[in-house]
Parts: C-alpha cells; structure tokens; sequence
C-alpha cells in the first residue's frame, strides 16, 4: 500500500486566511452598528455596495490573469477591502466615487502588483486617497449630520435615493462639517469655547463620533484578543498620536485637543483595521511599533498643519512607502545571536 | 523550586499522547528477521566484523568502525547471519543502506557480560570506552557517540547536565513510559554521566503534562543532589536550545554546542542505555518505541530489539492497514514518512505514527503569503520565517543566509500556524539545501581552479628552466665555438708561412671570380637561369617531405580506425592517404632529384677544379 509522502509538520492549525478575514469583518460590526444608529443608513449601503464592488472587480481581473476565481474570492480578502471602504467613506458618496475608490483598490493597488500578498499599498486606503484628491467636493460635503436613526437621520429609502442619483453633494440639511473639519477652520479665528459650541461636537467630544470610535475599539481589541493582530501597531498609532498631541497641542485655542484626535474622524478605524493589514505593514514587533507610530505622528502633523482635516488614508500610504526600509533594520535578534543582523546583505547597515 | 526562564514563541498543539499511554512498555517479542544497519550513528560507518552463516550470540558485537567517529551494532539476540545486503533503512528519502540480517535461532543466548557496579573505581576513560564498546549513540535522533558527547574539549567544563525529559511531540510518549516504568535506571544512568562530567547542577527537565514520571523520577532522585524542573507544556520545549534557555536563560551561541557555554544535555533513553552497559555489562540491543496513531488498536510503547522490522511491531499494535494513510516515524511536527514499512528500528527510532487520513488530512492548498506574520510569533529561534520564505522561494539565498537561515532548527511552528498553509519548513530545507550544493561546488571550483594555477605555475616554472638550459648550452657552446676559434687562429698564426701558396692560390681564385663577374655581367640576357639550379633548396625538401610522410601517417592511422569502426568517411580517407601518398613520393623524387643535381654539380665542380 502506498502512503502518502509528505514533508513535515504532518499537523496544522486550521485558521486560514479566510477565517482571519471573516473575524476581521465580525470585528467591524460594532463600529459599523455605531455609524448605522448614529449617522443613518449610509455607511450600510456603502459597505454592501462596496463589498460587492470589490468581488466584483477582483472576479474580473482574476479571471483576466487566468487565476482560479472560486479559490481566491474565498479568501474574503477583496471583501474587506470593500468593507474598509465602505466604513471609510463619508455616508451620502455618490455611488460612483465610491466604485471608482473600490475599483482603483482592487485592480490598480491590488491585482495590478501582483493580487493577494504582493500589494506594497494598502488598497483600501490607495482607493480612499484617489478619490479624496480626485472629487474633493463629493468627499467633503457629503458627510451626515449626527442624527440618530430614531432622531431625524433620513430613511433607508432616502439615503439610497441620495447615494444611487449620483449628485456630487447631498441634501444639504442632511450634512454637516466633520468635528475635524470644523475644528480644523474655525480655532485659527476663535477660542476653542466658541468653536465648540457647533452641533457637530454635541455633548461629549464629537457626537456620534465617539461611539463609532469606541465601537472600532471594541472590535479591534477583540481582533488582538483572537490574536488575529498583534497590540503593536495600534499602540504605535495611538501612542505617536497622543504624544505628539500632547507635545504640540495642549493649547486647545490653538490646535485639537487629544480627545478629538482620538474619538473624532477616522483614528480607531484606522488604527485597529487599517493600519494593521499585514500585506503592507511592517513584520518584526519593533517594525510594527515603528510603523504605528509613524502613522500616527503623519496624522497629527497633517490634520494640524496639513490641508486635510482626517489623514488616515495618506499617513498610511506614506508609511507604506518605509515599510521596506523599516523591515531591513529592525528584524528582531535570532536567538543565539549578540545582535540582530540589520541592513541588507553587503551593507555596512 | 527550579527558577525556569521562558522561550519566545511555540506553539500548543493537540498532543494525542494519551493513545500510547494506557498501556505499559510490551516485550515486542522476536520477529523472524532482524535488520541491522551497519550505520545508525553519526560518523562512519561500521564494518561487519562476520561473515554470512556466521553463528552469533545475544550483545555479540557484529559490527565496528574501523578507525574514526562511530560506534559498534551487536547482535540484538542469538542466531545466524543470514545474509549481508542493501535494504531499506529509516531515512527521508526512502534509500536502501548495507544491512546485517541476522535470523534469531530463538535461543536468546549471552554472550558472557562484564557487569561493573563500582564503576567509579576505574577511571573515567575506561568507562568512556565501555559506553562506546555498548554501542551507544544519543537515542533523542540524533544519534551522535555518546562516548565523545561525554567528553568535551577540556576547555569546555560542563557545569550542568541535563537530562531531556521534555517529549515535547504531540504521540511520543517513549520517554514518558520510560521514566514511569524505568525512573530508577534513569537516574542510575544519570549519576553515571555525571561522575564522568563532574558538573556542578543536574537537572531533568519535564514537561508538566507527564505528572506520573514526575512522580516516579522524585521517587527516584531522592538523597540525590538532581534536581526535577518541572516546566510548561509548549512545543518545541524538548528542543535542545529552548531547554537549555529554559533551565538555565543561557542561549547556545550560533553555530556552537551547548558545551561553549557549559551545559549537556541528554536523552533519557540514552541514559538508561549507559546503566544497562556499565551496570549490567548489556550492549544497547534494544529501545523502547512508541507505537501509536488512529490506524493501530492497541497501540502504545514496546521493548524493540534494534532490527526489528516496523512491520512486525505495527503487526504486534493491530494495525488496520487499510485505515493507514500515511506512516510518520517521529512526531508529527519534525517526523518523515515512510515510503515502506520493512524498514527496522534503528538505535534513534522512538516513535511510528500510523495515521488515517482524518487523523493527519493532507493541507489544503498553498495560498499567497499575507505577511501576516503568525509564523514570526512562532517561531522558537526568532526568526522571520516570513522573510526567509521569500528569499528561498525567489532564491536569493545570500539574503535567507543574513536573516540566519542556518539558525532554524525545522521545529515546524511557523508551517503549523500558517493561515496560507504554506509549507514553510520545506523551503527552508530546500534553500539550505541548495546553499550546501552551492558551497559544496564553491569548495571544488576552488579546488579546480588552485589546482589549475598550481599547473600553470608549473609550466611556467619548467618552461623557464628549460630556457635557462637552453642558455647555458647556448652558453657552452658558444664558449666551445670561441675557444675552438681561438685555437684555429693560433694553429693559422702558427702555419701561416707554411701557407702562403694557399694564400696565392686563393688570390688566383678571386681574380678568377671577378673576372667571371665581369663576364657575366656583360651579358645580362640570360641571368637567374644558372642561380636556380645552382641551389636546389634540399633542406626545404627534406623538410617537405616528412611534413608529407607525417600527414601520410596520421592518415592512415584515421583510416585504420575508420575502417575499424566502419564509418561512413572511409572513402574520402582512402582518397586522402591516396593524395598524400602521392605527394610524399613527389617530395621524394624531388628531394633525389636535388641530390643528384647536387652531388653533379659537386663532382663537376671536382673536375673543373
């Protein structure tokens, strides 16, 4: 009788890719039920239509590169890159400049370098820079007026009416200023007492916002939890935000308190979903803390000194430009060995 | 309580040992055959010391290594040598080796034994010699002499010995029974090599999931000064350098022995193997072997005579042969597979899974590697397995070799983590793999090329020591010539007036000449005629013609072959030998031809003279 000749190990852990993915899109849904009660319906109709976008189009080009479909739509993997879109993007986008966001993700970031595994962007974020600079009208006007869904937030009907007739700009009494946004552009000509008077900001430290950030964190921290990602990078991210907060902006007639930094705009999406995609992040644990923190020292410095208000999507991508460079010289010490080996082969690194 | 130290990453998996622990160590009883490999230690092999149909008896020592690294196979019972072949032996690939087949006559005679239980009246060398005498190779897999284990460089003092009782593999559960069932010969074993070590500390390191051999070893150390280290269950704790780090938070340098920083670490098989030779005089002619898997239904642990075919002890654990799928000897996680089940237990052989296809399901298909970076977490050495996959799959092996390629111990943590499934071990084994190739080729293009330079360096030397020849003959000659010219000068000064009508003869001579010139130059229409056949060239001729007889006898030696071997081009080289033929016999002709003109010539200028 033949056996069957394999190499070891002989035993495996199933956790495939697949499963990490799934956990990574059960981990949204806090935030995602936040941003539905607090906001409306919208972000829920862009995470459906972008997820189905993103299938789509990774289907599409799949079968362009002669790659077995079935095998790697299974993977789940253009399914969150839609769902990070979706949560990302502001809740009445026209539903073109959310497709041209998926698509350019899918097919430029991701399948055009090479599909899964070989992106050095992150693709959510590739698409969410592209059409932030390309229709910054449609991504600036379009973000909803905190408004509950059993307090004043526009029907199902209406939302979907508002995302599919394709204007750039939404009803306009349905929209409002970010807490960011609005912070950002008032506070260089009023005290920070006048500026938050706004109903942008509410009670606590930005309406809605708050709860959809605490959601993120809940999900997120489920995610290190299962050991699905490692603290590294959100701590990274939190802590170069706060320190450099702390540094630069104790003044908050100056600049945004930390607060808003942390609980307003995109912060703990960023820092526990996005951020943390593997593929175009740092790999050693001190390469990941470098990473983390370099995305959120960029953050800082663009929404207070840049032109953006929010600046997930483009501290990330800058930081992807370094992960090489940060993987050459922080891989972790071997065992056995004085030191760690940093640098490339041949170099004096 | 032993302070214990932690190593990063490992790695939990399920760990099936119970299957082989229900029942105790079975006598495996004689199979019909036994197949002795003439190596199962690292080093050289052995050489077989009988001849087929040679009678042997039980702890005969049958095999030996003639001179360098290795250590003797003796007869595990009484019998006949059968025959002496290439059989298939354990080993990754499969591969056939010279065995020793010995057919047991069922008697089980010793042979006489030399017990020493005041071992430590003797000295330690000559106990050395006695283990090696046993045949004892570290029984962990490995399978190094113990006997020169035992003896470091006597720089390298071993300040603590530690016994590996860790059985970190999910299945294996060898060492386990053992020191449940044998805890007393352990320890014997055990204060045997620590007389021959002297260390300062030892220690037996056990994992906490084996409470009954803690119980038995506690037994068993008491009024000892051993320790018992009791530590946490985690894959690859067994592994040598993650004990040694654990018992003691020293690391092994890279690329070093646990001996560079004063630690030992033994098997426990091995040591009950030391106590039976000293102790008992008892050659190591058995070992115990886990027999275990969903494919066996009675499995558990059995006393296997070394060469007993695997098949009789599947046979002894009632394997169901049509549930096995896929036959592992070791662990699962840095087990090989078998191709066949003839193959005998060997001196390191501890473990025989027989798996069904639920047990151990083939992986599902390699998927893209996400960086994400679980492999790393893993990993008990630090590594990047990530990295190193990249570099070995896209062969840039100078980059694995910088992230310390040479440092995985192919525990197998980061393939069983994989989310991608992606079987990282093996490219770890295959970049190594072709780095030694590599290096092996390195080593002889070096040893090509120095011997190239050596045999230029040579030409180039004889070469100019011919030329120095060549000078100094010139030399000599030239010498010889001047002093013969000077002699000449002296014997012409000397007869000069006795010549003088030589010297007018001469006169008329030229005067004869000139006038000759003259006449010819008055009639310059008939010049070159008389210059050409004055000098027929005989050297150019001579020349020519063994040029041609040269060509001729090459020719013929082709054609001879040719005709030999009845090639196609036998006509053309008839044709060809025929031409030259010809030409060496027109060279002739001319080069006679010469010759006579020349010697007319000669003989007309005689008699014009």
């Amino acid at each position: 009788m033949a056996f069957v000749q394999q190499s070891s190990p002989h035993a495996h852990r199933a956790r495939p890719t697949s499963r990490v993915m799934m956990w990574v899109m059960i981990a949204a849904l806090p935030g995602l039920l936040a941003q539905t009660l607090f906001f409306g319906w919208g972000n829920l109709i862009n995470v459906v239509f972008c997820i189905a976008v993103a299938i789509g189009s990774e289907a599409a080009l799949l079968a362009l590169r002669k790659k077995p479909v079935g095998f790697f739509i299974r993977d789940n993997t253009a399914a969150v890159t839609g769902l990070l879109l979706g949560l990302s993007l502001p809740q009445f986008t026209p539903w073109w400049v959310s497709a041209v966001a998926v698509i350019s993700a899918i097919v430029v970031a991701k399948q055009l370098y090479g599909g899964l595994g070989s992106n050095p962007f992150n693709p959510a974020m590739v698409g969410y820079a592209l059409v932030l600079v390309s229709f910054p009208v449609a991504m600036t006007t379009n973000w909803a007026e905190p408004a509950t869904l059993w307090g004043g937030a526009p029907g199902f009907g209406d939302t979907l009416a508002a995302i599919a007739s394709g204007q750039q700009t939404a009803v306009d009494g349905w929209t409002m200023a970010t807490p960011l946004d609005e912070y950002k552009h008032k506070i260089a000509t009023h005290t920070a007492s006048e500026v938050l008077v706004h109903p942008t900001f509410g009670d606590g430290v930005a309406r809605g916002w708050e709860w959809v950030n605490a959601g993120f964190l809940a999900g997120g921290l489920l995610l290190i939890g299962l050991r699905i990602i490692s603290w590294h990078i959100p701590v990274g991210f939190l802590a170069g935000l706060a320190v450099m907060s702390l540094a630069f902006g104790s003044n908050a007639d100056l600049y945004a308190p930390l607060s808003l930094h942390m609980l307003a705009g995109g912060t703990m999406l960023g820092a526990f979903f996005i951020a943390t995609d593997p593929v175009s992040a740092a790999t050693s644990h001190q390469g990941k803390l470098i990473y983390g923190a370099g995305i959120g020292i960029l953050i800082y410095l663009i929404r207070t000194w840049g032109n953006y208000p929010d600046a997930v999507a483009f501290s990330v991508l800058l930081m992807n430009f370094a992960v090489p460079f940060i993987d050459h010289y922080t891989p972790p010490r071997t065992y056995g060995h004085h030191k760690a080996r940093r640098g490339v082969p041949g170099s004096q690194g | 309580m032993t302070q214990l130290w932690d190593f990063s990453g490992g790695i939990h998996p399920a760990e099936h040992k119970e299957i082989s622990t229900a029942r105790p160590i079975r006598a495996a009883g004689l199979p019909e055959r036994l197949v002795l490999p003439l190596q199962q230690h690292i080093g050289e092999p052995t050489e077989a010391l009988v001849a087929v149909g040679d009678r042997v008896l039980k702890g005969q020592k049958i095999a030996d290594v003639p001179s360098g690294t290795g250590v003797p196979v003796h007869a595990p019972t009484s019998g006949v040598i059968e025959s002496i072949a290439d059989l298939p032996v354990p080993h990754p690939s499969g591969m056939t080796d010279r065995c020793l087949v010995l057919k047991p006559d069922g008697e089980d005679r010793w042979q006489s034994r030399q017990p020493i239980p005041d071992y430590r009246s003797l000295d330690r060398d000559q106990v050395l010699q006695v283990i090696r005498d046993a045949g004892i190779a570290g029984m962990g897999g490995a399978g190094f002499p113990t006997n020169i284990k035992l003896r470091p460089p006597r720089d390298r003092k071993v300040g603590t010995l530690i016994l590996n009782g860790a059985e970190c593999e999910p299945y294996i559960t060898a060492d386990d029974m053992t020191m449940r069932e044998k805890a007393d010969r352990v320890v014997a074993g055990l204060k045997i090599m620590a007389w021959i070590l002297r260390p300062e500390r030892c220690v037996i390191g056990i994992e906490d999931n084996k409470p009954e051999a803690i119980a038995a070893l506690r037994q068993a150390i008491e009024g000892t000064q051993t320790e018992i280290a009791v530590i946490p269950t985690k894959y690859p704790s067994g592994g040598e350098k993650q004990l040694i780090q654990i018992l003691t938070g020293m690391e092994v340098p890279s690329g070093g022995i646990p001996a560079d920083i004063g630690v030992m670490c033994q098997n426990i098989g091995t040591a009950v193997a030391v106590a039976n030779a000293v102790l008992d005089g008892s050659p190591l002619i058995s070992r115990v072997v886990t027999i275990t898997g969903d494919a066996v239904r009675q499995p558990g642990n059995f006393e296997a005579l070394i060469g007993t075919p695997i098949e009789y002890l599947l046979e002894q654990a009632e394997v169901d042969q049509s549930a096995v799928s896929r036959l592992v000897l070791g662990g699962p996680m840095m087990g090989y597979t078998l191709t066949t089940e003839a193959v005998p237990v060997v001196k390191t052989t501890n473990c025989v899974i027989a798996a069904t296809a639920e047990e151990l399901p083939a992986p599902p298909p390699e998927q893209p590697c996400i960086r994400c970076g679980q492999c790393a977490e893993a990993c008990p050495m630090e590594l990047l397995p990530q990295q190193l996959f990249w570099h070995a799959k896209a062969t840039e092996f100078e980059k694995a070799e910088h992230l310390n390629l040479f440092d995985c111990i192919e525990c197998g943590a980061c393939s069983y983590v994989c989310p991608s499934s992606i079987p990282l071990v093996q490219y770890y084994r295959f970049a190594k793999g072709e780095i030694r190739i590599q290096r092996a080729e390195q080593i002889k293009a070096d040893r090509a090329r120095e011997r190239f330079e050596a045999r230029q360096a040579r030409l180039e030397r004889e070469q100019q020591e011919k030329e120095l020849r060549r000078k100094e003959r010139a030399q000599a000659a030239a010498e010889a010539q001047a002093k013969k010219a000077a002699e000449a000068e002296k014997a012409a000064e000397s007869s000069e007036a006795g010549d003088e009508r030589a010297a007018k003869a001469a006169l008329v001579e030229q005067a004869l000449a000139r006038k000759k010139a003259k006449a010819e130059a008055a009639r310059p229409e008939e010049p070159a005629q008389a210059p050409a056949e004055e000098a027929p060239d005989i050297e150019a001729l001579e020349k020519q013609l063994t040029q041609a007889r040269a060509k001729l006898e090459t020719m013929q030696g082709m054609l001879d072959e040719a005709k030999a071997q009845q090639a196609d081009n036998v006509d053309k080289l008839e044709r060809a030998v025929a031409k030259n033929h010809d030409r060496v016999q027109r060279a002739e002709a001319a080069l006679s031809e010469a010759k006579q003109s020349q010697a007319g010539q000669q003989a007309e200028s005689q008699t014009t003279q």
